[in-house]
């Protein structure tokens, strides 16, 4: 396999490793870090990857176990994420603005779920994977997948529920 | 779409059991914009996740890597060992030089011992001609 060859089979799904990333160690810098370095040992390995038929779900959970040893290493070292890139260009209408918050505000509850149900809506919810596939990249059982899932979603919609009751009243 | 089908749809979405087509239609109608009041939360989730679909990344992917410290200790390894190699060859050289030399010392202070010693002994045979001589010319 030459880097071309490799390239061809790895780039379709480069931005979903960076966005899996990105929602586990929120900066975007180490989202970026983590994506070259993930690239970097897929290329190292390519001979094993010519037997895997499913590269892009290999790669997936290769992804989810770099983020998780990056994380530990992070709360070893006591050091914690810092956040403040993901505020969008505000429009200067009031409607629009609002809505863009709310809509912001998702970002926000997301970074809120444990890690797993984190990864699962990320993979389900904006990667839009099926279960199976779901299933393969987190190494669970398909009805876990689901209660992770739904629990995940629900928190959501319960804090934007909260969260739009406050502004109101 | 009905608004009794997209609450139907929500709810099975709450449960994680709608298939990957029914959350499509959900995404796209929740983009459309034209939301029940009491589903606007789902508005915000739907165009978060569509958005955050639209990330991505930018740099070049590398696959060489950085010089990496780890090549230059193999090479500093390699330059180390022949550098060893040849001190020990070397020295080796050295050390069986000054054997030979020392060998050669003892040596040749031995065989002039001997030759001094052997020296000593024509001379006591020189004695002992003269000695016969004279002793035959006074008995003539």
């Amino acid at each position: 396999m030459n880097q071309s060859d490799f390239l061809k089979v790895v780039l379709p799904f480069k931005d979903k490793v960076f966005r899996l990333a990105k929602r586990l160690l929120v900066s975007t810098e180490e989202a970026e870090d983590a994506t070259q370095e993930l690239f970097f040992k897929l290329w190292k390995s390519k001979e094993k990857i010519a037997d895997y038929n499913n590269v892009e779900a290999f790669a997936m959970t290769m992804t989810k176990n770099y983020c998780y040893d990056r994380l530990k290493s992070k709360q070893a070292s006591n050091l914690t994420l810092v956040h403040s890139n993901y505020k969008e260009k505000e429009t200067s209408l009031d409607k629009k603005v609002e809505y863009q918050d709310s809509v912001n505000q998702v970002h926000k509850l997301m970074e809120n779920l444990p890690e797993q149900q984190k990864i699962i809506i990320q993979l389900r919810d904006i990667e839009e994977y099926d279960f199976d596939e779901i299933c393969k990249m987190v190494d669970m059982k398909p009805t876990a997948v689901r209660v992770a899932l739904s629990r995940a979603r629900k928190t959501i919609r319960e804090e934007l529920i909260k969260k739009h009751n406050y502004g109101v009243s | 779409m009905e608004l009794a089908n997209i609450e139907k749809l929500v709810d099975k979405y709450l449960n994680a059991e709608t298939t990957l087509q029914e959350e499509t239609t959900l995404k796209n109608y929740f983009k459309e914009g034209e939301v029940a009041p009491h589903l606007q939360e789902y508005s915000y989730m739907f165009n978060y996740f569509t958005n955050a679909k639209e990330e991505t990344f930018t740099k070049a992917i590398k696959l060489e890597p950085k010089k990496s410290k780890k090549k230059n200790f193999k090479w500093l390894s390699v330059a180390a060992s022949v550098v060893l190699l040849f001190s020990v060859f070397i020295g080796k050289q050295e050390y069986d030089r000054y054997q030979a030399k020392k060998i050669y010392a003892q040596v040749s202070k031995g065989l002039e011992l001997l030759s001094t010693n052997l020296k000593k002994g024509e001379e006591a045979v020189a004695n002992l001609y003269i000695y016969e001589n004279t002793a035959k010319k006074i008995l003539k």
